[in-house]
C-alpha cells in the first residue's frame, strides 16, 4: 500500500511541479475556445429551450479538457520515463501491475479533475451555470478520466519516442474530442457525422457530463453510463494485461 | 546456507543473437563477486534478467532463494541494482529521489539511513539539489544511493565507477567494502577496471560471448596461471578459449 501511495504521490508531484504547463496552459486554451465560440455563437438558439449556447458549451469544454489532460498525464509521464530511462526505478521495485496501473490512472484523474475544476470555476464567473445532477457529474468525471488515463498508459507503453506520441495526439485524441459534440448538439450535424459521433465514447462522456450539469443531453445518461463504463472497463482490462505481459517495458 | 544469487542455465536471445547461452552461477551470501568480460559479453543482460528488467528465454534465477519471476516481490526486496546507464528523474531533488525510492519499497521514515548513505557517498551537501544540476559522477553516486535505500542483502553494481574520478572511486569502494565486510551484504559487480576487481573481489567469473569461460576464487585463478596480475590472466583466458574452442 505504501508503495502504491508513493507512486501516486510521485505522479501527482510530477505534474504539480510544472503546473504552468499542466494546469495553467490547458486552462488558458480552453478559455480561449470559450471566449471565441461563445462570442461567435452568441444569441443563436440551442436545441434545448432555455439553454444558452454558452451554457451548452461549458460542460463540453470542461469534459474535453478533463479527457485531454488525463490522457496527457499518463502518456507523457510514461514516454518521458521510457525515453530518459528512469522507468527502471519503478520496474526494480516490488510494485505489482495493479499498483502501477492505479497509481498512474488516479494521478490522471486528479490532474483531469483539477483542470476541469479551474475551467468550470472560471466560466462560472461569466455564465450562469446550474448544477442539475451532482451524482451524474461525479460519475462521468471519474469514469471518463479513468478511461482517458488508461488510454494514455497504452499510448505511453506503445510509443518509444516523443514524436510517436504526436501521432496519438493528432490522429486519435484530437479527432475524438472534436467529433464529440463538445461544441454542438449532434442533432445539428449532417446524418453521416451524427452517426460517426455515435461510435465515439468521448461523445457519451461529454453528453452524460452535460446532463449532470444542465439536466439535458442528446441521449439518456444511462446510455452514456453504459458506453463510458464498458469502454473504461475494457481499456482498464487491456492496460492491465499489457502491463502484466511486460510488453515494451521489460525486454 | 542459501546462495545469495543462483542462476541455472540462463538463456536469452535478441532476435537471432544469443546474448546468454546457458549461464549458470552461484554466489554465496557475503561474497564479493566480479563478473568480467569484454564489451557485449552479456554482463548487463545477465544483470537485467536478475533484476526482472528483462525476461529470460529459459533458466532459473533466484535471489536469496526467491524466484525472480514467481516470487518477484521478495526477490526485488532482496536486491539493489545500480544500472549501467546514467539515468535520473529531472523533476526531483536528490533527497526527493531517495525518499520516493524508499516509499516504493514500503519505507516511510527512512531519512536517517538516507543521510547516512548521502554522507558516505559524499553527497550530503547535494541533498537538496535538483538531479539536473549534478555532474555525471554525482548522478552515478545517486544511482548507487537509490540501490541502497531498502538495505538489500544483495547489491548488484553494473560498472559503477564509469565516469567517477579516481579519488571518489576510492571512497566509493571503501563504502562498498564496508557494506560487504561489516554488514555482510553480498556484492556482484561488473567493471572495466581489472585492477579494481583484483583489489576488491574474492571470486571472479569471466563471461565471453554469452558463456562463462572461467570462474574461480581470485587467488586460485592467479595461482593456476602463475601470474600476479588479473589483467594477464584475463587476456590469457580470452585467447586460450579461442584456440581450444575454435570451430
Ligand atoms: N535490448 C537489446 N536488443 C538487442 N540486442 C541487445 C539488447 N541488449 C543487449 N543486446 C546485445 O546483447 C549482447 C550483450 O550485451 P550486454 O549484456 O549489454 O553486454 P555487456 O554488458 O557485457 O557489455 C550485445 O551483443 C548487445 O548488442
Ligand atoms: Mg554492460
Amino acid at each position: 500500500m505504501q508503495g502504491f501511495r508513493t507512486l501516486l504521490f510521485k505522479e501527482i508531484l510530477r505534474f504539480w511541479k510544472v503546473w504552468f504547463q499542466t494546469i495553467l496552459a490547458p486552462l488558458i486554451s480552453t478559455l480561449l475556445y470559450l471566449l471565441v465560440f461563445a462570442q461567435v455563437m452568441a444569441g443563436r438558439p440551442t436545441l434545448y429551450p432555455g439553454v444558452t449556447y454558452g451554457a451548452f458549451l461549458i460542460p463540453g469544454l470542461v469534459m474535453m479538457s478533463m479527457l485531454q489532460n488525463a490522457f496527457a498525464n499518463t502518456s507523457s509521464s510514461l514516454v518521458q520515463s521510457k525515453v530518459t530511462g528512469n522507468l527502471v526505478f519503478i520496474l526494480l521495485t516490488p510494485l505489482s501491475t495493479w499498483e502501477f496501473y492505479w497509481a498512474y490512472v488516479l494521478a490522471a484523474v486528479v490532474r483531469g479533475v483539477l483542470v476541469g475544476s479551474v475551467v468550470w470555476l472560471t466560466a462560472w464567473f461569466f455564465f450562469e451555470l446550474p448544477l442539475a445532477h451532482g451524482l451524474w457529474l461525479a460519475i462521468f468525471t471519474l469514469l471518463a478520466t479513468i478511461m482517458a488515463g488508461s488510454l494514455g498508459i497504452l499510448a505511453g507503453i506503445w510509443a518509444e519516442k516523443f514524436d510517436q506520441m504526436a501521432v496519438w495526439q493528432n490522429f486519435v485524441i484530437l479527432p475524438l474530442t472534436f467529433l464529440s459534440g463538445a461544441f454542438y448538439s449532434i442533432h445539428a450535424l449532417p446524418p453521416f457525422w451524427a452517426q460517426m459521433t455515435r461510435f465515439n465514447p468521448f461523445f457519451y462522456a461529454i453528453d452524460g457530463f452535460r446532463y449532470g450539469l444542465l439536466g439535458v443531453g442528446d441521449v439518456s445518461p444511462w446510455t452514456s453510463l453504459f458506453v463510458v463504463g464498458t469502454t473504461g472497463l475494457a481499456l482498464s482490462w487491456l492496460t492491465l494485461a499489457v502491463l502484466r505481459s511486460g510488453w515494451r517495458l521489460r525486454t | 546456507m542459501q546462495p545469495a544469487i543462483e542462476i541455472q542455465h540462463l538463456r536469452k536471445s535478441f532476435g537471432s543473437m544469443q546474448a546468454l547461452k546457458g549461464v549458470s552461477l552461484q554466489v554465496p551470501q557475503g561474497d564479493f563477486f566480479a563478473l568480467l568480460g569484454p564489451n557485449g559479453a552479456g554482463k548487463t543482460t545477465l544483470i537485467n534478467a536478475l533484476a526482472g528488467l528483462s525476461r529470460p528465454d529459459s533458466g532459473v534465477l533466484r535471489l536469496m532463494g526467491h524466484d525472480v519471476l514467481k516470487d518477484y516481490r521478495a526477490a526485488r526486496r532482496s536486491v539493489g541494482v545500480v544500472p549501467q546507464e546514467l539515468v535520473f528523474d529531472p523533476f526531483f531533488t536528490v533527497r526527493e529521489t531517495l525518499r520516493i525510492q524508499s516509499g516504493y519499497f514500503g519505507l516511510r521514515h527512512n531519512d536517517d539511513w538516507i543521510d547516512d548513505i548521502l554522507f558516505n557517498l559524499q553527497l550530503a551537501d547535494k541533498a537538496e539539489a535538483n538531479m539536473r544540476t549534478l555532474s555525471g559522477g554525482m548522478k552515478r553516486r545517486v544511482l548507487i544511493a537509490q540501490a541502497l535505500v531498502h538495505r538489500p542483502p544483495v547489491i548488484v553494481l553494473d560498472e559503477p565507477t564509469a565516469g567517477v574520478d579516481v579519488e571518489l572511486r576510492q571512497s566509493l569502494w571503501k563504502f562498498i567494502q564496508r557494506l560487504n565486510q561489516k554488514e555482510g551484504h553480498t556484492i556482484l559487480l561488473t567493471t572495466h577496471y581489472l585492477d579494481e576487481a583484483e583489489a576488491l573481489c574474492r571470486r571472479v567469473a569471466i563471461l565471453k560471448q554469452g558463456q562463462i569461460v572461467a570462474m574461480d576464487e581470485l587467488h586460485h585463478l592467479l595461482q593456476s596461471y602463475h601470474s600476479d596480475s588479473l589483467e594477464e590472466v584475463f587476456v590469457a583466458i580470452l585467447h586460450q578459449d579461442e584456440s581450444v574452442r575454435g570451430p
